[in-house]
């Protein structure tokens, strides 16, 4: 188990505001209020296929 | 009346009895034939005699050369260029079978090469259009750079500044503004490659390498000559690509390859490229009077005119036959097939080209015409 589980921000559906949510939160945005939200786009790429 | 029957037998199409025809071949063909073999007849129901004769002794008999020689075709082969913008062109292609004509066109579709985005790398895009409809659309968009100066690359290649183009995309709708609309304008070149770092399998910071990105340039493009004063953009930049709401964001990267138009039709480098033979209308009979009036009003791209002649008299001539769109409506009815005659010369080609903007549309043809003589080349050297 980690220690800290780490926060993960999520992207409103409706206003686009950042959320950062933890386990337990309520799945909802702190700004409209919409309740769904998005998870956001990993930044790290892996095209194993481009690799010598 | 006879004598000016006599005048304009020329064009009209005389109702020879076959008894009548000479019995000695005049080394020319009879009218009604010579017109079979050159015009298309419009007919109220269908075209006829659309075929083109190619066989050289198809008139053996009555002792004319059909062949086809290259002197003469020298002789009679007539290009000439009508209107010539930036972007479109069209040009009279005279003297020429329907076969070659076709093939020009076919090659402006599908055989000249042009630079289109290929290849679209999405680093964010939470727009609601799906990263594989961009990168859809970005294909479409048709780039203002000569496809002359770039290799193909194959599946194999690394990305040089010799195959590639390296577009970057990244827009942001803040959040509390308005709507706001992507357009190609915002696609900026990257005259250097890519400037995405390729991670490696295990990504050490401390080695001393460069940094690996998507393309590998050893030089800027922008220093080249032919890009210098003449930097690398969309055609139009007002193209809308996505439309963005608050809070959205598209960053991408968009690489440019060359391409030819049989692959996808983003490498066309034309937008139309078609041809229409010569109309040819004839009257038949002298439509006069109310006659005349009821037919210039029959044509709706107004191909006839009136002519007066004096005390009231008044008789239809053909004014505008380049206009005529073979609507036929002007042998519609009644017994006006008798009084006119729609045709097409069959070797006279008004040629349309417009380009999408990558070459001007001169040079689009005076390319299909280099391809289509290599093919020849090729044809003889497989021969021979």
């Amino acid at each position: 188990m980690d220690p800290q589980p780490e926060p993960v921000s999520y992207i409103c559906g409706d206003c686009g505001q950042d959320n950062t949510l933890k386990p337990g939160d309520v799945i909802q945005c702190r700004e409209c209020g919409y309740r769904i939200l998005y998870k956001k786009r990993t930044r790290r790429s892996n095209f194993p296929f481009f690799l010598s | 009346m006879v004598s000016e029957a006599e005048n304009s037998r020329e064009q009209k199409t005389p109702k020879i009895p076959v008894w009548d025809l000479p019995d000695v071949p005049k080394g020319e063909l009879p009218q009604h034939i010579q017109l079979q073999r050159t015009r298309v007849h419009c007919t109220f129901d269908a075209p006829t005699h659309t075929e083109n004769v190619q066989y050289s002794g198809a008139y053996a008999a009555m002792g004319v050369d059909n062949s086809l020689r290259l002197g003469e075709f020298r002789k009679n082969f007539k290009v000439e260029v009508i209107k010539l913008t930036e972007d479109d062109m069209e040009f009279d292609m005279i003297g020429i079978d329907a076969a070659i004509a076709n093939a020009f066109r076919r090659i402006l579709i599908a055989e000249l090469p042009t630079m289109a985005i290929e290849k679209v790398f999405v680093a964010n895009n939470t727009s609601v259009v799906q990263d594989e409809v961009l990168a859809h659309r970005l294909g479409l968009v048709p780039l203002q750079v000569d496809p002359r100066h770039f290799n193909y690359i194959s599946e194999n290649d690394e990305p040089t500044e010799k195959n590639t183009i390296v577009f970057k995309l990244h827009v942001r709708c803040e959040r509390g503004s308005p709507r706001i609309k992507v357009k190609s304008g915002d696609l900026q070149w990257l005259p250097n490659g890519s400037g995405f770092v390729r991670s490696t399998e295990k990504s050490n910071p401390d080695s001393t390498s460069k940094t690996k990105t998507y393309t590998s340039f050893s030089s800027s493009q922008d220093s080249l000559p032919e890009f210098v004063d003449k930097p690398i953009a969309p055609k139009h930049d007002d193209i809308v690509l996505s439309k963005l709401g608050p809070g959205q964001e598209i960053e991408l990267e968009a690489h440019a390859v060359k391409g030819m138009g049989k692959t996808h039709a983003k490498w066309s480098p034309v937008a139309t490229a078609w041809y229409r033979m010569l109309p040819e209308i004839v009257l038949l009979q002298d439509i006069e009077g109310e006659k005349a009036e009821e037919l210039v009003k029959k044509c709706p791209v107004k191909v006839f005119d009136i002519e007066d002649f004096g005390k009231g008299q008044k008789r239809a001539t053909v004014a505008r036959p380049r206009s005529c769109t073979l609507c036929r409506e002007c042998i519609r009815g009644d017994d006006w097939e008798t009084l006119v005659a729609v045709r097409r010369v069959k070797d006279h080609f008004i040629f349309t080209i417009e380009s999408t903007g990558a070459l001007p549309p001169e040079v689009l043809f005076t390319e299909a015409v280099k391809i289509l003589e290599d093919k020849c080349e090729r044809v003889i050297s497989e021969l021979s």
